[in-house]
């Protein structure tokens, strides 16, 4: 009797997991376990990179997800220095420079393919021609660390951190590197020309490289304020117990969309499809919401109740098009007003 | 009946190339490492001299003129020279002050300093500059911290974000060159001259200045220009010091040039200056150490003497341990501390202890399996199939094998002038285009550190090969064996500790090895050094912390193993 009663719910358990699963999902799926694994380039952050493939090797027992993670910059260098050798090892590409991938489409390095459920995204989360999507979007904003600045003192504005006694207490990371601080520079050059930059290079700034960098930097004090950085990191840290405020300053904060796309020639297409329909599917973005702090253009998607939401905030936003004709632009004046 | 008179038997050695290439079965074995040896090293320089010389259209010099017209090359040239030439004068101040204690004063204690120096040389300078980042970043930086608490100041002690930070930190890691060029020398300068010069009522510091000064004066200036090649080619340390300050080097400066889209042509006319410096800086070293002969430095003449410290022994010590905790204790202990805290900054209470940083390391991260996989598969092939190269070469060369068989030593020894980002440059332009796409694969960066380790390699087997009489090998020739036979089984066990001190040089030279490796590698071939780079740009302090703990441990394992394994000190005889 015992027997036959688990039986029964083990049949209604694998009926009950198996029902939202189409036909057409199963023969995915088995086609990307064949394949057995997929290679994903991506500039998001390495503990939520790494977290994110853990969740989907748990679902789909069997198949690897090889995470390269590195700067959008870095990952579009690796993919071309890749391709440019006739080596296909690559499925996805991620990055949070949305030019990259004007360029990558253009140069018919990418594979149109929409997920599901992206039709009720937000405009900028959208490539018109359908070879990439917005798979999570942050903010580039001010940081600073409560226990060595005050409140009252801390910086507030974009035009605050031109104020000479931040002179060398500010941390800034690199658009050569980064493709939040590459979306954030022309944001800022957009609404306030080089001169901004030109000034705020007179304060003497520690730069990094990585857009997540400034949040560890702040939180040792190494450097007390940010002048960028990713929202998602520094609530992250601060998430962790370390000291650090954030400001979304009330001129506008840039909004970073950050796209992913499958590789022309990837050598793992179904496991990189699955993998994709996986990020854009409801229960992946509310992780990337709830986990890492992400904003996402899921239109039901909820968010901790302790960040702001996006309609609150006026955003400042980059276009995609834009990003890539002025990337050596801006690579090359950052580097010769910061001098590296 | 000597072996010269009959034919079969002769020393074919010394009497020419004919009798040799038909008599000897062994003969391919010898010209195919030749020719591999010279393919190894043409093939890099003349890539990057056609890349910089060639374009669609055809002969230019476009490329040199918008290097050397580019204000901002032009400053990190400029940035290059002042760092490396402080780089030398440092490291032969720390170098020789070491050298000269250890070898010529009755300093307690030789043996840990002489392992502890040893340290220093193991430790990669990309990881020394990573842990003085944490050591004295001015404001967060543990020592500034700990200034400013006994002080009271507002002030940082030390920025380490700076150039006179990037050179202290260069100094500390190209020290134990020096260190070892001038060790060797004091230990054989004979006491006599000294004694004369005491005679003649010079006292024991007046002595070592007019007398024992002037005998070092050839290394020491061949000490610096050593340590000044070792910053000139470094890579790391500028880029982790260096950048956040604004300040590009030479290296950086052609890693930058990679970034998409890839300046690869102008790339490799910067290296040619680069190059070309290297070049004249040996020339310049070979033309001073050749022409000093040191007369007074024969083998085991005579006696020498130590100075006395008297009470001068414990401050002398203190002092030395003092720098040597500059370059081991005090990073090693900062890397140790970061793995095993949250919060890096913040002391090491049980609050901020975590084991967080190993287990994602190890267990979650991805690369860090398969960076250690392909960087213990790289080290232990490179350094098996380098030994065995550069035995095959200096057997050649010391035996003169052939005509022309001596001009080896200089393709066996160029790497010594080629900087490491530089060979990448080269390496990267030949195998990223057929006909052999290297690319992609660890096989890249294994023609790299053969190529770069082969000077050391080679040295090592030359000098072994000079202590062993080529009479036993003669006899078992006689009695039947070729070559080849002779060579491992006579030959190379007589060699053999030797040959392992080769083999375990090039191991670690492999596993520290970044400034090739930072071009060379794709995301499927990464080694831990790069993975290292890359988790630094991205601030990842607690996993670098542990996989620089974990690299500093096996290099270290190796170096004890190796020394089980052939009975004696293979490390020391470097020193």
């Amino acid at each position: 009797m015992k027997k036959v009663g688990l039986c029964f719910v083990m049949l209604a358990g694998a009926v009950m997991l198996a029902s939202p699963v189409t036909a057409q999902d199963a023969a995915l799926i088995q086609a990307a376990r064949k394949e057995g694994k997929v290679v994903w380039h991506t500039s998001l952050a390495l503990p939520s990179s790494t977290a994110i493939a853990h969740y989907f090797q748990n679902k789909y027992k069997g198949i690897e997800v090889e995470v390269h993670r590195n700067g959008s910059q870095r990952v579009l260098q690796r993919f071309m220095q890749e391709a440019a050798a006739g080596i296909k090892n690559a499925d996805i590409v991620h990055t949070s420079d949305a030019g990259n991938f004007e360029l990558l489409r253009d140069k018919g390095m990418l594979l149109k393919f929409t997920p599901q459920g992206v039709a009720a995204f937000p405009d900028g989360f959208k490539d018109k021609a359908g070879f990439y999507y917005g798979m999570r979007a942050t903010l580039s904003v001010i940081a600073y660390n409560p226990k060595v600045i005050s409140e009252k003192d801390a910086p507030k504005t974009w035009k605050d951190l031109l104020n000479p006694r931040w002179s060398g207490k500010m941390v800034t990371a690199h658009p050569g590197y980064s493709g939040i601080i590459m979306t954030h520079v022309l944001a800022l050059v957009n609404a306030y020309g080089w001169d901004y930059f030109r000034d705020l290079a007179k304060n003497k700034l520690h730069i990094v490289q990585s857009a997540n960098d400034p949040a560890g930097v702040v939180a040792s004090g190494e450097r007390p304020v940010g002048v960028n950085g990713s929202e998602y990191f520094y609530y992250k840290t601060l998430k962790q117990g370390n000291p650090i405020k954030i400001i979304y300053p009330k001129e506008g904060v840039p909004l970073v969309v950050s796209p992913v796309a499958i590789a022309k020639d990837a050598p793992h297409p179904n496991a990189a499809k699955l993998f994709t329909e996986f990020i854009f599917s409801k229960e992946s973005q509310q992780l990337l919401a709830d986990k890492e702090g992400l904003y996402t253009g899921h239109p039901e998607v909820t968010y901790p109740a302790d960040k702001p939401k996006l309609k609150e905030l006026k955003l400042l936003t980059a276009d995609a098009d834009e990003l890539e004709k002025r990337n050596a632009e801006i690579k090359k004046r950052f580097t010769e007003l910061f001098g590296a | 009946m000597p072996a010269s008179q009959t034919g079969t038997f002769r020393r074919v050695g010394y009497t020419g190339w004919s009798a040799f290439r038909f008599k000897d079965p062994t003969f391919p074995v010898w010209i195919g490492a030749a020719i591999l040896l010279v393919f190894l090293m043409l093939l890099p320089l003349g890539a990057i001299f056609r890349a910089s010389l060639w374009d669609d259209t055809g002969l230019t010099l476009n490329r040199y003129f918008e290097v050397f017209t580019n204000e901002q090359f032009l400053k990190a040239i400029w940035n290059t020279l002042i760092i490396s030439t402080w780089v030398g004068v440092l490291a032969v101040m720390i170098g020789a002050l070491l050298a000269f204690l250890v070898t010529r004063t009755d300093l307690p204690w030789k043996k840990p300093i002489r392992a502890l120096v040893m340290a220093s040389f193991v430790t990669p300078p990309f990881l020394g500059a990573f842990a003085w980042t944490l050591l004295a970043g001015p404001n967060a930086g543990a020592l500034n911290k700990l200034y400013r608490a006994v002080t009271g100041s507002e002030e940082a002690l030390f920025n380490i974000f700076t150039m006179p930070g990037l050179i202290f930190v260069m100094a500390l890691y190209s020290f134990p060159f020096v260190f070892s060029m001038i060790a060797n020398v004091c230990e054989l300068i004979s006491s006599d001259l000294e004694d004369a010069a005491e005679i003649l009522g010079a006292n024991k510091w007046r002595t070592a200045w007019t007398v024992t000064l002037p005998l070092a004066m050839p290394a020491l200036i061949g000490g610096f220009i050593l340590a000044f090649l070792q910053s000139l080619s470094l890579f790391g340390a500028p880029a982790i010091l260096g950048l956040p300050a604004g300040l590009h080097t030479i290296t950086t400066q052609i890693w930058a040039l990679f970034q998409y889209p890839p300046r690869l042509d102008l790339a490799a006319a910067f290296s040619v200056p680069l190059l070309l410096a290297t070049m004249a800086l040996i020339a310049v070293q070979k033309k001073i150490l050749g022409r000093k002969g040191y007369s007074t430095v024969g083998g085991k003449g005579g006696q020498k003497r130590l100075i006395h410290l008297g009470l001068g022994r414990v401050p002398v010590l203190l002092f030395v341990f003092g720098i040597l905790s500059l370059s081991v204790f005090l990073p090693y202990w900062i890397l140790l501390k970061a793995a095993l805290s949250k919060a890096w900054a913040m002391p090491l209470t049980w609050d901020n202890f975590t084991l967080h940083n190993f287990s994602f390391a190890f267990f979650e991260y991805g690369d860090t399996q398969r960076a250690i996989y392909n960087t213990f598969k790289l080290g232990i092939v490179t350094a098996t199939l380098g030994t065995l190269l550069a035995t095959l070469i200096a057997y050649v060369t010391h035996r003169n094998l052939f005509r022309g068989a001596r001009y080896l030593t200089f393709f066996a020894l160029a790497p010594l002038v080629i900087p490491g980002i530089v060979l990448a440059v080269g390496l990267f332009i030949v195998y990223t285009r057929p006909p052999l796409v290297l690319y992609g694969t660890i096989w890249i960066l294994f023609v790299a550190f053969l190529t770069k380790e082969m000077p050391i390699g080679f040295s090592q087997a030359e000098s072994t090969f000079k202590s062993i009489h080529p009479e036993l090998e003669d006899a078992s020739r006689i009695i039947g064996a070729n070559r080849l036979i002779s060579l491992k089984d006579i030959t190379a066990p007589l060699a053999r500790s030797g040959l392992i001190a080769a083999w375990s040089f090039i191991f670690i030279g492999v596993i520290r090895e970044l400034s090739a490796a930072i071009l060379l590698f794709a995301p499927s071939s990464k080694v831990v050094s790069v993975v290292i780079f890359d988790l630094k740009e991205e601030g990842q302090v607690g996993v670098i912390a542990v996989l620089g703990t974990l690299m500093l441990a096996v290099s270290f394992l190796v170096i004890l193993g190796v020394q089980w394994f052939a009975g004696r000190d293979v490390v020391a005889t470097r020193e």
